[in-house]
């Protein structure tokens, strides 16, 4: 039985309440009695109730026999524990203490610097480096999960030869004798495959093979490549070149279509741009205003102060028209989509009275007319070299990848390649589906695999290399603007891997050379080539040949050796940046490609790497998977996007099931020819209409053990012709439904003033309008608790959620830090998620286009916490400095605290969540946090582990504590800044100074709780001509 | 009729009531008991080691600092346990065919460790850090006893909370000046009332009893 769902209602309802109501998900707005019952249970349904028929005699006597036995346990002994030494203990390694080392991921076609902390060996934690020009001390969630990449046990571990188990030396052997057999034909049989490639060492090797074997192809593919950038840059300059943004400079920003602050390349260093200039620290004229333009909500979207939902195809003609009235010539006579009309005139407006001084930024999946057209724009508006600078790109070696992808199908296909290597790619699963990749791959003579996984690729080739994790490996990555990192070894390789250096010199070199050789001697050699002023450097054959780089001292260092050390050691390689190189914008733009209508009942689809598992290439992560998408909040799961409006139009909605509230969407079939997509539809306030948004990378079937076979493979609807957006696409609804786990009413505020919002001008008539809206003003400081004198250190956070973009870094840092375990969806869906950070996800305003809002939501560390008075056996208490303790050996698991907690930020281990069993996790663990068991309660203790660190450091060192010492897992991942801790008792603390501030405000402060965590209202910038963006003044 | 109970029935029941209550007490304080008994803190046990060393020979004999081989103690949480090259240092010279160090040669050889067992075992879910205690004037002593005088190692302190606490209370009991720390068979020259609380002033010692202080 379902609800059919009033849209109209819902929308009539949202009306006008902009500012007032912040609310979550339409089932919350529409206030259904399932909704209600839903709420007022802890954890919903099933989860806190016990159904077993159990009478008072049965309870009795389970309750005597546990009282009789509980204090059994304490009698046991301790097992034996043995302490291993080392033989011979390395110098630099001091047991006890972590060692941090510098190295870069790379990812996608860039790299992101980053520390790595070490534990005796095993690397635990991931940090941004702060010297490290695109990662700037932050890092993504990607980064923050490649821990759990690296110590995951489905990882591929042998290597195989038509499934039978060969060594490395055999495969070696077997492709010299290939490859003696491919010189007679110059390579002509031989095709080489890898994603984009960022490696200077691996290019200039599959060079050097190209040199050896001059028929030969190096084709890359990226199944969510920078295709429409690379093609717009060769539209607009007649050559590849990439745009680096300066954001921090431009006072007026154009996102067309652009996740610019979260996916890919320079995300993190956008978003810490941003950020600086959209604090609210008095000068209003310092506050950036953001424009967006987009066909489904990206988290760069929800920090615009003006958001347009536009289909993705509509978006060109934005361009087009707005470049036209910027005075971009050749940029065609079009009218702008009708809901664009009025964002016209203010618009170009406020661009140009910023010239030089603004910035239009076109994401990654428009077409490549309109990354022209932003160029165009960019010049128009005199940004280039101002906000706005060209320089080479950070690809090794652009190229066009689509037509190289389907170049080497058809070869494959007619049976010319003789000797297939695919290098790290999966392009069975990821490949478009037009092209039939696995056909063709099955008429390839000899196929090589090297990944990660034994996955959907790997399967079907002959030879499969378990690739190294880039933890384990030596390599090299360039960033997006160019700096090098040395990539640098934690560890040995876990399960036997062979980098793709490696790999790639076993078949050409003489003899398999070390990793470390190989990136090492082509740095040499780079190094002895370039530099003028530096003395000669020693060639390669004089550098000592070994694994890991000479420790023994007195050993007579060559001056690049010097270099080499000083590289690894700062994580990165001086003066690699690109400098901006001179281009020319062509005259003439492409011309306008008519934007293809709709036919009724059809909808535009357009793809989008999964937020959390991006391509599916982190599909087998539970970290990522658990993760409750930013904008989404679901987990475990992908769905169709849809706006309201679509829903409704299509007979969709929101459908829900009666008895079993809320976990069921309706499964909707996509079809465009023969192919089709059955997926569940999720509704999204501030879609664009007639748009579906589909994420790819799930439904994998060779993902490993937690990532196969769980959400839906889209990749069916994915053509070569259109990776990024689909016209045309029919929709119809079936009668399947589908169990789906959301987070976003778990831990529900039921409308109370948890978000806090007005314009920039409400805020100068008002700066103290974030006080004034408690439910219930405090009268004074009366207590019933025990007064204490908060002393000495008094540690505190804000949060500032007019920069928090709700990217998610600090939940997945949160979770590597505190040995936080996941649940699985079926655990999701009953309110058991264990995060001990979530980031709640509001909106407010129109139901089809709401302001959206993130609240990262900790535990509050109350002052008088609810949570204390209540537990029987004194497992949670306050610690001297402020902290709200929980001691899990003390718990007994009477979930008092839980159901106390006016936040509900605390989590229990219903079951045994952690894994105690597999051999690889343990290494993982961070040694500093216990790992609970079941029957504990946890939360977020403010990283506890490294206060405690910090203030014995301070001590050890005779000194106070510095401000800045302490850093929490989650301020450290945040590429915002928009968390800040210290200690609330010195006045020049960075946390004291922003608690000063007007719009601080304390969560449910009415209550009395004392929170010490507190966050900074937010305050819009709007352009007051486009829309006043009227918050609606709360009566009373 | 006659009565059921006789009149000493009534001193039987009361004794037989005072008894129950007697046994429950008992067994309260017998589990009570047991929990701090050396059966369960495994305190005064020897334990068996690879290596039979001797602490009594190389500290009270050889004068050997502690810190020699236990060389973090005064930077990391752990003190220490030193690698195998440590002994081979000595024991490369001086009895170098002695058959009670062949464990230790082979290690050595064979690049392989030892494997000692631990004798002072923390729970996993509390966090000490030596660093800081010796820094605040602890003597390895307070809590490892006179290892000087330990043929074989053995844990001679309860190692449990509350014998933890009884310090992090009253630091002033058992601090000892930082050049003491290391001395074995310590005793204050001036009365310990009257050292302690001076020391604690002096290394601004805060008596740390919130639970995150070990439990994390």
């Amino acid at each position: 039985m379902t609800l059919p769902p009033d849209i109209q209602a819902l929308r009539t309802k949202l009306e006008g309440t902009r500012g007032r109501d912040y609310w979550r998900s339409l089932e919350a707005v529409s206030d259904t009695p399932e909704f209600k019952e839903f709420l007022h249970r802890e954890f919903p349904q099933n989860a806190s109730e016990w159904l077993d028929p159990v009478g008072r005699r049965g309870f009795l006597k389970l309750m005597s026999a546990s009282l009789a036995l509980a204090g059994v346990s304490a009698c046991t002994r301790q097992p034996d524990e043995a302490i291993v030494p080392y033989v011979r203990q390395p110098e630099e390694i001091v047991p006890g203490k972590p060692l941090f080392f510098a190295t870069a991921m790379p990812f996608a076609g860039s790299g992101v610097g980053l520390l790595v902390e070490s534990h005796e060996g095993r690397p635990t934690k991931i940090e941004g480096n702060p010297d490290h020009p695109s990662s700037q001390g932050a890092t993504d969630l990607f980064a923050q999960a490649a821990i759990l990449g690296l110590y995951d046990p489905d990882r591929s571990q042998t290597i195989t030869h038509l499934g039978e188990i060969r060594s490395f030396d055999a495969f070696a052997s077997a492709m010299r004798d290939v490859l003696k057999a491919q010189e007679a034909t110059q390579g002509a049989g031989l095709r080489i495959l890898t994603e984009t490639v960022a490696s200077p060492t691996l290019a200039s090797q599959l060079d050097d093979l190209l040199t050896r074997f001059p028929r030969a192809k190096w084709v890359q593919w990226e199944p969510f490549g920078r295709h429409n950038t690379r093609e717009g840059s060769r539209l607009a300059f007649g050559e590849y070149v990439d745009a680096q943004y300066s954001i921090e400079k431009a006072d007026v920003i154009l996102s067309l279509d652009a996740d610019f602050m979260c996916v890919g390349n320079g995300g993190l260093k956008h978003a810490r741009a941003f950020a600086s200039r959209r604090r609210v620290n008095g000068d209003r004229a310092q506050r950036n205003r953001l424009y967006a333009v987009e066909c489904t909500p990206t988290n760069s979207g929800t920090k615009a102060d003006h958001r347009l939902p536009l289909r993705a195809t509509d978006v060109e003609a934005f361009a087009r028209a707005l470049a036209a009235q910027l005075g971009v010539t050749g940029a065609g006579a079009i009218s702008p989509p009708e809901a664009a009309q009025k964002w016209m005139a203010p618009l170009v407006k406020d661009l140009q009275s910023a010239r030089g001084r603004s910035l239009v930024i076109a994401g990654e999946s428009q077409s490549p007319a309109v990354h022209a057209l932003a160029h165009a724009m960019n010049a128009a508006l005199g940004n280039v070299g101002t906000t706005v600078v060209y320089t080479e790109t950070a690809e090794v070696r652009p190229m066009d990848q689509r037509a190289g992808l389907a170049e080497l199908v058809g070869e494959m296909n007619a049976g010319t390649v003789g000797l297939m290597i695919i290098l790290g790619a999966n392009p069975v699963y990821a490949a478009p589906v037009d092209v039939k990749f696995l056909d063709a791959l099955k008429k390839v003579g000899l196929s090589v695999h090297v990944g990660l996984h034994h996955d959907e690729t790997g399967a079907w080739c002959q030879w499969h290399i378990p690739e190294t994790h880039f933890l384990e490996a030596w390599s090299d990555v360039r960033s997006d603007d160019g700096t090098v990192t040395i990539v640098q070894p934690l560890i040995a390789p876990l399960y036997g891997g062979h980098s793709v250096h490696e790999v790639v010199s076993a078949m050409t070199d003489a003899g398999p050379r070390s990793g470390y050789d190989i990136v090492r001697s082509f740095w040499a050699a780079r190094e002895a080539q370039t530099p003028p002023s530096t003395p000669k450097q020693p060639t390669p054959a004089t550098i000592p040949n070994e694994d890991a780089p000479p420790t023994g001292r007195g050993a007579a260092l060559s001056p690049f050796d010097h270099e080499w050390r000083r590289w690894l050691h700062a994580g990165v390689v001086p003066n690699t940046s690109f400098a901006p190189k001179p281009v020319a914008l062509k005259e003439a733009l492409p011309p306008a490609t008519p934007t293809p209508t709709l036919a009724s009942g059809m909808v535009d689809v357009v793809f989008r790497p999964d937020p959390s598992i991006y391509d599916g290439r982190f599909a087998n992560n539970a970290w990522l998977q658990e993760l409750p998408k930013s904008i989404t909040k679901l987990t475990w799961d992908n769905a169709a996007l849809i706006a309201p409006a679509t829903a409704e139009r299509l007979g969709l909605g929101t459908i829900r099931s009666r008895d079993d509230y809320p976990k069921r969407a309706t499964i909707v079939e996509l079809k465009r020819g023969d192919a089709t997509v059955r997926i569940p539809v999720w509704i999204i306030p501030g879609q664009a209409p007639d748009t579906i948004t589909l994420h790819v990378g799930y439904g994998r079937t060779r993902a490993g053990r937690t990532g196969s076979d769980i959400g839906f493979n889209v990749n069916a609807l994915r053509t070569s012709a259109a990776v990024d957006v689909l016209s045309g696409v029919a929709v119809s609804r079936t009668s399947d439904q589908y169990e789906i786990a959301c987070t976003q009413d778990h831990w529900s505020y039921e409308g109370r003033n948890i978000i806090r919002a007005r314009t920039a001008e409400e805020f100068e008539k008002d700066p103290n309008f974030a006080s004034k809206m408690e439910h219930q003003p405090l009268s004074s400081g009366l207590t019933l608790y025990p007064n204490r004198k908060w002393e000495g250190y008094q540690w505190g956070m804000t949060i500032d959620q007019n920069v928090c973009t709700g990217c998610n870094s600090c939940v997945v840092a949160c979770q590597a830090e505190n040995n936080i375990p996941v649940v699985g969806k079926s655990q999701v869906m009953n309110g058991r998620e264990m995060h001990w950070l979530r980031v709640d996800r509001y909106y407010s305003g129109p139901l089809d286009n709401p302001d959206t809002y993130h609240q990262p939501m900790p535990c509050q560390q109350c002052e008088t916490a609810p949570c204390e008075v209540v537990c029987p056996v004194e497992a949670t208490v306050h610690s001297d400095d402020g902290l709200n303790d929980m001691v899990y050996n003390r718990c007994v698991g009477t979930r008092y605290c839980s159901n106390n907690c006016p936040y509900k930020v605390r989590r229990f281990n219903f079951l045994l969540y952690g894994d105690f069993e597999t051999a690889s996790l343990k290494l993982m663990r961070n040694p500093d946090v216990t790992v609970r068991s079941r029957g504990v309660m946890e939360k977020c203790t403010y990283c506890v582990q490294r206060i405690r660190q910090a203030e014995i450091s301070a001590k050890g060192e005779d000194r106070p504590i510095r401000d800045g010492d302490i850093v929490t897992a989650c301020q450290a991942a945040c590429p915002t800044d928009a968390i800040v801790f210290g200690n609330i008792n010195d006045p020049e603390s960075r946390v004291a100074k922003a608690k000063k501030s007007p719009l601080n405000y304390g969560l449910l402060a009415e209550l009395n709780t004392r929170p010490r965590t507190s966050y900074m209202a937010i305050v819009w910038n709007p352009n007051t001509e486009l829309d006043p963006k009227a918050t609606t003044e709360k009566e009373g | 009729m006659p009565q059921i109970f006789r009149p000493s029935a009534n001193t039987l029941s009361k004794l037989g009531l005072a008894s129950i209550l007697l046994l429950v007490g008992g067994l309260i304080g017998l589990a009570m008991l047991l929990g701090r008994s050396s059966y369960v803190t495994r305190a005064n046990e020897n334990v068996e080691q690879p290596v039979q060393f001797s602490h009594l020979h190389h500290v009270l004999d050889d004068g050997i600092d502690c810190r020699y081989c236990h060389t973090s103690v005064e930077t990391s949480s752990f003190a220490g346990i030193p690698p195998t090259k440590t002994c081979m240092n000595c024991h490369s010279q001086i009895w170098q065919t002695a058959p009670i160090l062949e464990p230790v040669r082979a290690s050595f050889r064979e690049d392989r460790p030892l494997r000692w067992t631990r004798v002072h075992d923390l729970p996993d879910f509390v966090y000490f850090n030596h660093s800081i205690h010796i820094k605040k004037g602890m003597g390895c002593e307070s809590c490892h006893g006179r290892v000087d005088q330990m043929p074989l190692m053995r844990q001679v302190e309860s190692l449990q909370m509350e014998w933890c606490l009884n310090c992090h209370r009253h630091p002033e009991d058992y601090v000892r000046p930082r050049s003491e720390v290391f001395r074995m068979g310590y005793r204050p020259t001036v009365p310990q009332s009257v050292l302690g609380p001076q020391l604690v002033l002096e290394y601004n010692i805060k008596s740390l009893t919130s639970c995150s202080t070990c439990h994390r």
